[in-house]
């Protein structure tokens, strides 16, 4: 699998990473050589192999429906970079 | 007073109970042991006051006969886990400034147990690396060097800086975090000694993730028996982690009994890697021989998905890891780079935040989770995760645990496994297949390759069997008798 310096640009832009123009091929280059490596799992047979997303086989476990926390929220701004009257801010989203 | 810093956690203790030296004492002489080594930049931030301050609360409640486990023992903490208002970074510029408003469950438990910290330790950025090279505040040096040769050399990674700070006694024993060898490979590369316990043991409350199913938190130190110590004072269930288990903690010091007869100990013969070197194959074979002397039973048996846990581990971890740094934009904490729009600013942030192997990690999750590829690479690796943990059950039918080296080499120059990302990720070739089952491994220090430099052979246990794994461990530790120090400590 070769990736093009317009894949990675796309996978840049679903990532929310800004890649200069001028890296795209030798970024594109690395990531063809990872992923040239990792191609070999293409030889093993796993036909029937459930696949296993964590070690641990059982069912989440379950806590009460209530509140247990919060009441916070100057510590949960605390490390906000530009808090406003108690929120976080973004830049304006709707014109 | 150097041979403070000398001691093990074990003698310590029993120091301070007997009243040779206090806390504050032992503290000081750590603190200036760090002034000493700040060459090695093993600690991104440094708390005396902080440290001090618990020492004499711990000498006060040791003088009114409450001591915990841990009662006064200075610590080094890897800066993944979060402290309540003491700068917590992940090596990273994106959590630039971040003072957590709480407390990780792990640091926590430590603290109750009466531990000191003695400030928070440099690691790979968010513990991508296997050679502290990609922090954002630079590079940890190793200790230890080649005789003769004055080139320095790298402390293994992620916990790099957990490793150096151990084996230059500027820390009794650090904690660390393992996603796929990040105790085990830096520990063989500085001749101490570090265990990842099974997937559950520690709460990851608090830690910053990298890869949730496989991170899972250690400690590193200078034997087994601390190690023993700073993990049951580590372990326990905590109910803010899902995924940590509800089991009492064993008394892992007790299951220290120096008795082996009978232990049945697997050698996997799919760890004779080509290219390994002649050295580190002799020192498989005489750990081996050293168990065997003191009565286990070795048996060669097979573990034939090895070869694929390293690919395995470069989708699975990538692919956690670029839905874990999602939450790193700019809005909450950390850096922020002002864009014109929402779309801009997270870009900005994260380009400029974010470094170099941390990009390519989140690129390739991003790309083998993305539409059209999530079946032929991710799925595909998550089927054969659950075949090498099948590898490991079948194996664990016949053995009680499996011996193997912890590293391909040695430590290592900066400049060298540079160039080519897979040239580097192979340092964890023998430590990853352990991450993928979930299961507890520690690496032990077993001899010096012939530039003096450390070596570690590791031992893999069965799921929470811990007490086995370091029953076995220190055996091998005893008859290793490792008592060599890095120039200048």
């Amino acid at each position: 699998m070769s990736l093009d310096s317009k894949t990675v640009a796309h996978i840049a832009t679903l990532a929310r990473i800004r890649v200069p123009e001028s890296d795209l091929p030798g970024l594109a280059q690395e990531l063809t050589g990872i992923m040239a490596w990792i191609e070999q799992l293409n030889e093993v047979d796993t036909k029937g192999v459930q696949p296993m997303s964590g070690v641990l086989a059982r069912d989440l476990p379950r806590r009460a429906d209530v509140v247990n926390d919060g009441g916070n929220p100057d510590k949960v701004l605390a490390n906000a970079p530009e808090p406003a009257h108690g929120f976080f801010t973004v830049p304006k989203v709707i014109e | 007073m150097s041979e403070l810093t000398h001691l093990t956690i074990a003698a310590a203790l029993d120091g301070l109970a007997a009243k040779k030296f206090s806390a504050r004492e032992l503290t000081e002489a750590h603190l200036a042991a760090m002034a000493k080594h700040k060459n090695l930049n093993a600690y991104i931030t440094e708390t005396p006051e902080i440290a001090l301050k618990q020492a004499d609360a711990s000498d006060q409640r040791r003088a009114g006969g409450k001591a915990g486990a841990l009662e006064g023992i200075p610590l080094g903490i890897k800066d993944l886990f979060c402290t309540e208002g003491v700068l917590t970074t992940a090596g990273s510029h994106i959590l630039d400034g971040f003072r957590p408003t709480y407390e990780s469950t792990v640091t926590r438990n430590l603290f109750d147990a009466g531990a000191v910290m003695l400030g928070k330790l440099n690691l790979d950025e968010f513990a991508m690396g296997s050679s502290n090279k990609t922090s954002y505040y630079g590079n940890v040096i190793n200790p230890w060097k080649r005789r003769g040769d004055e080139t320095d050399l790298v402390p293994g990674g992620s916990s790099g800086g957990s490793s150096a700070a151990v084996a230059a006694r500027i820390a009794m024993a650090a904690t660390g975090t393992d996603t796929g060898g990040s105790i085990r490979q830096p520990a063989a590369l500085t001749g101490t000694v570090g265990i990842k316990p099974t997937y559950g043991r520690c709460s990851r409350w608090g830690i910053v993730a990298f890869a949730s199913s496989l991170d899972q938190a250690g400690p590193i130190a200078r034997s087994v028996e601390d190690c023993a110590i700073m993990l049951g004072a580590m372990s326990g269930h905590d109910p803010k982690d899902s995924t940590s288990v509800e089991m009492p903690v064993p008394d892992f010091r007790k299951a220290l009994t120096g008795d082996i007869r009978g232990l049945k100990v697997g050698i996997p013969k799919e760890y004779r890697v080509d290219g390994m070197s002649q050295e580190i194959d002799a020192l498989w074979a005489r750990g081996a021989e050293w168990l065997k002397a003191q009565g286990a039973e070795l048996r060669e048996i097979s573990l034939p998905h090895t070869k694929y846990a390293l690919p395995t581990y470069y989708i699975i971890a990538p692919a956690e890891a670029s839905s874990n740094l999602a939450r790193y934009d700019g809005v909450r904490f950390g850096l922020r780079v002002p864009g014109n729009s929402l779309d801009e600013m997270y870009e900005l942030t994260r380009a400029a935040g974010f470094g170099k192997e941390v990009k390519r990690r989140i690129m390739i999750g991003t790309y083998v989770l993305s539409a059209g590829y999530y079946d032929a690479y991710y799925l595909q690796a998550q089927r054969i995760r659950a075949l090498i943990l099948r590898d490991f059950t079948d194996a664990f039918k016949d053995v009680d645990v499996i011996l193997t080296p912890s590293t391909p080499s040695a430590a290592f120059g900066f400049n060298e496994n540079e160039g080519d990302p897979v040239q580097m990720y192979l340092q964890d070739v023998f430590t990853v297949t352990v991450n993928l089952a979930g299961l507890p491994g520690i690496s032990v220090p077993a001899g010096l390759d012939a530039n003096g430099l450390p070596l570690g052979l590791q031992l893999i246990g069965r799921a929470f069997d811990e007490e086995t794994l370091l029953r076995s461990a220190q055996v091998l530790e005893r008859a290793a008798n490792f008592t060599a120090l890095p120039a200048g400590v």
